[in-house]
Order: structure tokens, then sequence, then C-alpha cells
């Protein structure tokens, strides 16, 4: 559980430094750069989420008896 | 006892989600989809207890394994159907929602179909003929 609340947290820590980092960009004048900041962030918080879905998939078919 | 743990933590990720909302909404998304994930992980042992005493149950009644396995599997699909209509209305999708919940009430119904083949040949059985 102690483990599933750091990965949380880092996902909302991604979530607000990637906030910041697309505003600072903006008033620098770098939009595109910002954006492409917002990118990132958003496939590497994917990418965290989709192996969660993936265990819980996992953990469903093997209890659910899924395999038939 | 688990039920703080649970509950703790998915306070902490409502809070969290507050914050995002309004900057970051996809980021907030996803963070209410990992709460749901997590807590599922957490209960999932304790369904397998859950499931292997009804197994159990079933196997000393001599009740037909299959019966018992179209079951647990109409409830895996029950609660993924649930689990993922309620992260899209959350996420203010009505209208997907309600389509998961039409995909998971057909194949629902489509797994049921020989057990109910299997009630109406023995009501009809009874039926002298």
């Amino acid at each position: 559980m102690l483990g599933d609340a750091y990965i949380l947290f880092q996902i909302a820590g991604i979530g607000i430094v990637v906030a910041m980092i697309h505003t600072v960009l903006k008033q620098m004048g770098k939009e595109d750069i910002a954006h492409w900041a917002t990118l990132v962030g958003f496939i590497l918080v994917l990418f965290i989420v989709m192996n969660g879905l993936q265990d819980l998939f996992q953990q469903i078919k093997s209890v659910f008896l899924f395999q038939g | 006892m688990e039920i703080f743990q649970i509950v703790s933590f998915a306070l902490v990720a409502s809070l969290l989600v507050i914050i995002l909302k309004d900057q970051k909404s996809s980021i907030a998304f996803f963070i209410i989809l990992f709460t749901g994930i997590v807590i599922f992980l957490v209960l999932i042992q304790q369904i397998a207890q859950v499931f292997t005493l009804l197994e159990y149950i079933a196997q000393r009644a001599n009740v037909n394994g299959m019966y018992v396995e179209t079951i647990l599997k109409i409830i895996g699909i029950a609660y993924i159907a649930e689990f993922g209509a309620q992260i899209t209305r959350d996420a203010g999708l009505g209208s997907i929602a309600s389509k998961i919940e039409l995909a998971g009430k057909v194949l629902i119904l489509v797994l049921a179909v020989p057990i109910l083949t299997a009630v109406i040949e023995t009501i009809l059985g009874f039926i002298p003929a």
C-alpha cells in the first residue's frame, strides 16, 4: 500500500511540475517547447498508470478464471 | 486493518485530484484511474479467498464445475464493466460509460446461454410429453 502511495505522489508531482514548466515556458515565449514538455509528462504518467492497469487485468484474469 | 489504509489512500488521492483539476485535468484523471486500480489490487486477495471458499462449497455439494466457473466469470465481467463505466463517467463521458455497460450486459448474457439452455431442458424434462 505504501509503495502505491509513493507512485501516487510521483504522478501528482509530475503533473504539478509539468504544469509549472508549461506556464514558465509560455511566459518565455517558447510556446511549442511548452507543449512538448506537457506531452512528455503526459506520456510518462501514461506508462506508470498502464503498468498498474496491466497488473490489475492480470490479477483479474487469474482470480476470475478467465483462462477459458 | 486494511480499511484504514484504503480510506486514507483514497482521501489523499482525491485531494491530489482537486489540486490538479484546474491546471492539468488529464493528470487528475490519471490519478483517479490509478486510485481505482490500487484499491482493487488490495482487495483482489480477499476476493480470491472468498472464491476458493465458494469453489470448495460447490465441490462438496457436487455442483457441476462449469456452472461455478461461469458464475465467477460473470462476476468478473460485471466488475470490470462497472469499473470502466464509473471511470469514464468520472471523466465526464456518460455516453461511453453506457456503451461499456451495454457491452458488459451483452457479454454476460452470452456467457449465461449454456446455463439457460440447461435450465430449459430440465424444465421440459418435467413436462410429460
